[in-house]
């Protein structure tokens, strides 16, 4: 599911095509990052997880989230993406990118929409471990760590 | 007075509920009377305060009002990224 700036989708994400989308003759800066499935989360051997969303919802939420980037750190262009289904260690679970005119701007829209992502869209992820257990992902130092945005708009 | 909902449920409390989707009837006046009924009934441990909910898909506020017929979708505590 897509609108403008936010997809959801069960196919692998290719940064280097969604980077080209970017593309812009007033962009002298582009800032991405790729969020990806890692081989331990607190301690525990971690050999798959599993992403689920509402996709409506989670699209239409990405979409505000991108669109409150723009406005407030007057980028070019942003976009964002977030898989589901089962991914493997090393697979981009999630991705965002954004060009603008100038540095600073990138890094604060991109660090500004993974953040927001995290803890607003409906996604969940359960982890499935080498010991044969698995358990959904609550994500608390997403909620301790999500809005410290309001610093990072102050000091522009 | 008893209202009937279409409720669905995501991740952990589909797994609790043993169902994605379910019609319930339920003396609730308010999604966070909802989310306390069903939590009792499937017995999820999420607090309120980390879930969210919304109510014929749009995202809403536990101190919403429910009325009969509506589809309530209750999110537990969400992990992107």
């Amino acid at each position: 599911m897509t609108n403008n700036f936010m997809s959801v989708t069960d196919q692998v994400i290719d940064p280097d095509a969604l980077r080209d989308r970017l593309l812009d003759d007033a962009a002298g800066a582009y800032a991405s990052f790729e969020g990806w499935i890692r081989n331990v989360n607190d301690g525990l051997k971690v050999t798959r997880l599993e992403y689920e969303a509402y996709d409506p919802i989670a699209v239409s939420e990405g979409q505000r989230v991108v669109e409150e980037a723009i406005a407030r750190f007057g980028i070019l262009q942003a976009r964002c993406v977030h898989r589901t289904g089962t991914l493997e260690i090393g697979e981009c679970a999630v991705w965002v990118g954004v060009s603008s005119g100038h540095r600073d701007e990138a890094f604060q829209a991109c660090r500004y929409i993974i953040d927001e992502v995290k803890v607003r869209l409906p996604v969940w992820k359960k982890e499935y471990y080498a010991d044969g257990n698995s358990g959904w992902v609550n994500c608390e130092r997403c909620a301790t760590h999500g809005h410290s945005h309001e610093d990072i708009a102050a000091g522009q | 007075m008893s209202k009937t909902l279409t409720v669905r449920y995501f991740a952990i409390f589909r797994e609790n509920a043993g169902t994605g989707e379910e019609s319930v009837s339920l003396n609730a006046d308010t999604a966070a009377d909802v989310f306390a009924l069903l939590k009792e009934r499937h017995g999820s441990n999420e607090p309120l305060g980390h879930c969210k909910v919304a109510i014929n898909g749009e995202m809403s506020h536990w101190d919403a009002t429910v009325a009969d017929g509506d589809t309530i979708l209750l999110f537990p505590p969400v992990a992107g990224g």
